[in-house]
């Protein structure tokens, strides 16, 4: 199924895997930044309300 | 309805969470499809052999490189003439995500360059306005964390990023400006005769989108955690005051 890239193979591949990577990186770490903050917002809250409550 | 009502942090939790299932699941269909299609089922160019295949990730990287830092920079005025927190929040959560599109427009440009010109790197106007850039990124979000205030902070990075934006315009129009320089003229053109044969035209214009909704998606989540981050601040203070 891979295509033929004949003596550039490792110029377009290397393009890929510097796109690809990065891209994976930055989503991993927005998606885990957000949970962590989220979580750490609903403790507070919810320790806020047991105080105030 | 005005646009400003989205300037209110509620607002746009509201509004960001109903539209992220439909702008991920259109980013990850553009995205899949456009590069499958430019990887596997385009041709070899005569000039440039199967390295044609990196405008798929280079030329939309680059575009978004440059157009972050331009939406960075209206979202800055905002900030910096109407005072609205939201606006000021995503422009700092834009940053990281241009900063890697400019990295991943500077390493493909440099792979590409290789076998090409002979060279991974030169002191080109573009290549040189782009790293000029990446630099920018990288101070803005330095400034960003290196002040305490929040309001400074979004004052004096606005500044910054009007200062950039000469860089980001630089970099646009390079090849226009400077004939000089080892980087050829832009690959997309709204002449029919100067643009890309709609061969490589299409899955371009797919992998233009699918960037385009990726950086939608990202700033969407981004911003979502910079305004619960700066609540949890709020909270954390009360909690210390009382």
């Amino acid at each position: 199924m891979m295509p033929e890239l004949g003596k550039y193979a490792a110029t377009v591949i290397l393009s890929y895997i510097g796109t690809i990577l990065p891209l994976v990186l930055l989503t991993v770490w927005t998606l885990w930044k957000g949970a962590k903050t989220r979580r750490a917002l609903e403790l507070q809250e919810e320790r806020m309300g047991r105080k105030n409550g | 309805m005005s646009i400003w009502e989205y300037a209110n942090p509620v607002k746009f939790m509201k509004t960001s969470s109903m539209l992220l299932p439909w702008v991920t699941g259109l980013t990850v269909i553009c995205l899949v499809v456009g590069l499958i299609w430019g990887f596997f089922f385009t041709p070899e160019a005569t000039n440039f052999g199967s390295t044609v295949k990196v405008i798929y990730v280079h030329v939309p990287s680059a575009m978004m490189a440059i157009n972050i830092w331009v939406m960075m920079l209206v979202t800055s005025l905002i900030w910096l003439i109407r005072r609205h927190h939201v606006s000021a929040l995503a422009a700092k959560a834009a940053a990281p995500i241009g900063m890697v599109m400019t990295l991943i427009a500077l390493i493909t440009g440099a792979v590409w360059g290789q076998p090409m010109w002979g060279t991974w790197w030169e002191w080109d106007p573009r290549l040189t306005s782009f790293l000029i850039l990446f630099l920018f990124y990288l101070g803005y979000m330095a400034l960003w964390e290196a002040i305490d205030n929040p309001d400074t902070a979004a004052d004096l990075t606005g500044v910054l990023c009007l200062v950039g934006s000469v860089f980001a315009l630089l970099s646009r129009y390079a090849v226009n400006f400077w004939n000089q320089g080892l980087h050829q003229g832009a690959t997309l053109s709204l002449d029919k005769e100067e643009n890309i044969s709609d061969v490589y035209w299409f899955p371009l214009l797919i992998c233009l989108a699918g960037f385009v909704l990726l950086f939608v998606t990202l700033l969407l989540l981004r911003t979502r955690t910079e305004i619960r981050a700066r609540r949890l601040k709020a909270l954390e203070q009360r909690e210390r005051m009382a």
